[in-house]
């Protein structure tokens, strides 16, 4: 399976995760600080800022967009229980 | 004889009192136009309400028009309406500005914008998600402006001037100032259930503890957000306070505000000396059946207090009320909880405290649980869960023990005192902007 490292820039750890998981599920067993809501892509908690290689995440969806433009979302922020890595990425709370 | 004179200053003089509602002058050509409630007896389930509450909105009329300021609960729309029609017809009104979209300030919005299709709907930036989401609707099918800190309307020789104020106590709150008369429509700000027809602060009851709880409760979680509110609005001139539940602050409207720094403001007393290093403070709390989970928690206090610059404390929360451990838990940096299992689950003084922690910020926080067990051992992974759910970070997999510890498990618990400790001072590292990939690389199967 491809693997790919994830970095949680808040308490310095990197994760070699297989490609394709979404960030909620690694930062939480991790212990990073992206903290977490609903956990479906509709309060805009989890939003976290993309520090490094935003396009190894996947495409934000239409419903994700519009969660992060209500939310007052900056340049290269994202969901974490919606964007799945799929390559080489760092971030951090947003 | 009449009684009738009396009656109208009196507090409580029968229920259903608002049957003739009037509209009451609060400035010139400004009016409340809002609904007393001295029945409610608790808000939103978790407010006691021992007077019940007021829902107060006003209208304002400037020269080319009125604009209406908040609503009412739906159930009181009868005497908004009422006292809103005997200051302005609805073909008047030009603005409704809506402060704060929670139904006991929009119930009555929907048939207001029926009544007045052309008045303009006026809300805060961040409230076009909850307007919608209340009003099941889409854009295509409701208008409205949002407005931002500095945007200003003007009805006709009356400018409203609108702060942006979000999360005093929802995403979407705002407050709006009328210039001209130097009056603060605060929406929840400064508000309280208190309900009493005399409407001002100097004619009122004593509402001090009505005040000071609705702070608690409602602001409190948000005190940074409040900090930042007051400094939108404390240099404003001010005659008047005019919230949205509870007393008209006329009288020295100053005072409310400089309450609300105050009770902004931190704790009541630094945790530590002025002259120290800064340290972290990690607060662990246990409860124990056998003194297994007790000994877990000293031998975890024992392993954390190694570590240079973090200041650790032990409580059984068998010795104490909840409401000071949640004030200890609002100024710490961490917080370790220790329970053994008792027919699955953790023990319930636990969940009390965990249920008490809402009126708090928890963000940012470092949470661990630890416990012995007899067969099973739920309560650890269940108080982590909830730890996590409170929106604290947990860095360390819980540590859990079968019944009594060994030398070897208590030396366990001091490393992971001792662990727990360094996730505390390294998250202060990270913020300095050291922390990046210090720790190195792991797999994702190691973390179980």
């Amino acid at each position: 399976m491809a693997k790919a490292k994830l970095t949680f820039e808040d308490i310095g750890q990197t994760v070699n995760v297989p490609a394709g998981i979404r960030v909620i599920d690694v930062s939480e067993k991790v212990g990073a600080g992206i903290i977490y809501g609903c956990r479906e892509g509709d309060c805009g908690t989890c939003m976290m800022h993309v520090t490094d290689g935003w396009n190894n995440l996947t495409e934000p969806s239409v419903l994700e967009e519009k969660v992060l433009r209500e939310n007052m979302a900056g340049r290269h922020d994202r969901l974490a229980c919606q964007a799945q890595v799929i390559g080489d990425c760092s971030v951090k709370p947003a | 004889m009449t009684m009738a004179g009396t009656r109208a200053d009196t507090a409580h003089p029968g229920i259903g009192q608002d049957g003739a509602p009037a509209p009451v002058p609060i400035a010139d050509d400004v009016h409340w136009i809002g609904a007393l409630d001295p029945q409610l007896r608790r808000f939103d389930l978790i407010l006691r309400t021992a007077n019940g509450t007021t829902y107060n909105a006003y209208a304002v009329r400037g020269r080319d028009g009125v604009a209406v300021v908040d609503t009412v609960k739906a159930e009181f729309a009868e005497p908004f309406f009422a006292r809103l029609e005997q200051v302005a017809r609805y073909d008047e009104i030009r603005v409704i500005v809506l402060n704060h979209l929670e139904p006991d300030h929009s119930g009555a919005l929907p048939e207001l914008m029926r009544r007045a299709p052309q008045a303009r709907l006026i809300i805060s930036k961040r409230a076009p998600a909850m307007l919608k989401a209340l009003l099941k609707a889409d854009d295509e099918e409701i208008r409205y402006e949002t407005v931002d800190t500095g945007h200003e309307i003007d009805l006709g020789g009356r400018r409203l001037k609108f702060l942006h104020t979000p999360f005093l106590h929802w995403p979407d709150t705002q407050c709006t100032y009328l210039v001209e008369e130097q009056v603060l429509f605060s929406g929840d700000v400064f508000g309280c259930h208190h309900c009493d027809r005399r409407l001002f602060n100097d004619r009122v009851g004593d509402f001090r503890f009505a005040f000071e709880y609705y702070y608690a409760h409602i602001m409190r979680p948000f005190k940074a957000h409040v900090l930042d509110a007051l400094r939108l609005i404390e240099p404003l001139p001010l005659k008047l306070i005019a919230p949205t539940h509870g007393p008209i602050l006329r009288e020295r409207p100053r005072r409310y505000v400089a309450r609300y720094r105050e009770l902004s403001g931190g704790a009541a007393l630094e945790p530590m000396p002025v002259d120290s290093a800064p340290l972290r403070t990690l607060l662990i709390f246990y409860l124990s059946a056998y003194g297994s989970t007790a000994r877990m928690a000293e031998a975890i206090c024992a392993g954390a207090e190694t570590v240079h610059s973090v200041r650790v404390s032990l409580y059984d929360l068998d010795g104490g009320e909840s409401e000071p451990f949640v004030d200890l838990i609002e100024a710490a940096d961490a917080l370790a909880l220790g329970s053994p299992t008792v027919n699955g689950d953790a023990v319930k003084p636990v969940w009390d405290l965990l249920s008490s922690l809402a009126v708090v910020n928890l963000r940012g926080k470092v949470g661990a649980a630890f416990g012995s067990y007899g067969w099973s051992g739920e309560a650890v992974p269940m108080i982590e869960d909830r730890l996590r759910g409170l929106k604290l970070r947990v860095p360390l997999p819980g540590l859990r023990l079968k019944l009594i510890p060994t030398d070897a498990e208590l030396a366990d618990c001091r490393d992971f005192g001792r662990r727990l400790a360094r996730a505390l001072v390294g998250d202060a590292a990270s913020g300095s902007g050291n922390g990046q990939a210090a720790r190195g690389v792991i797999d994702f199967a190691e973390l179980g």
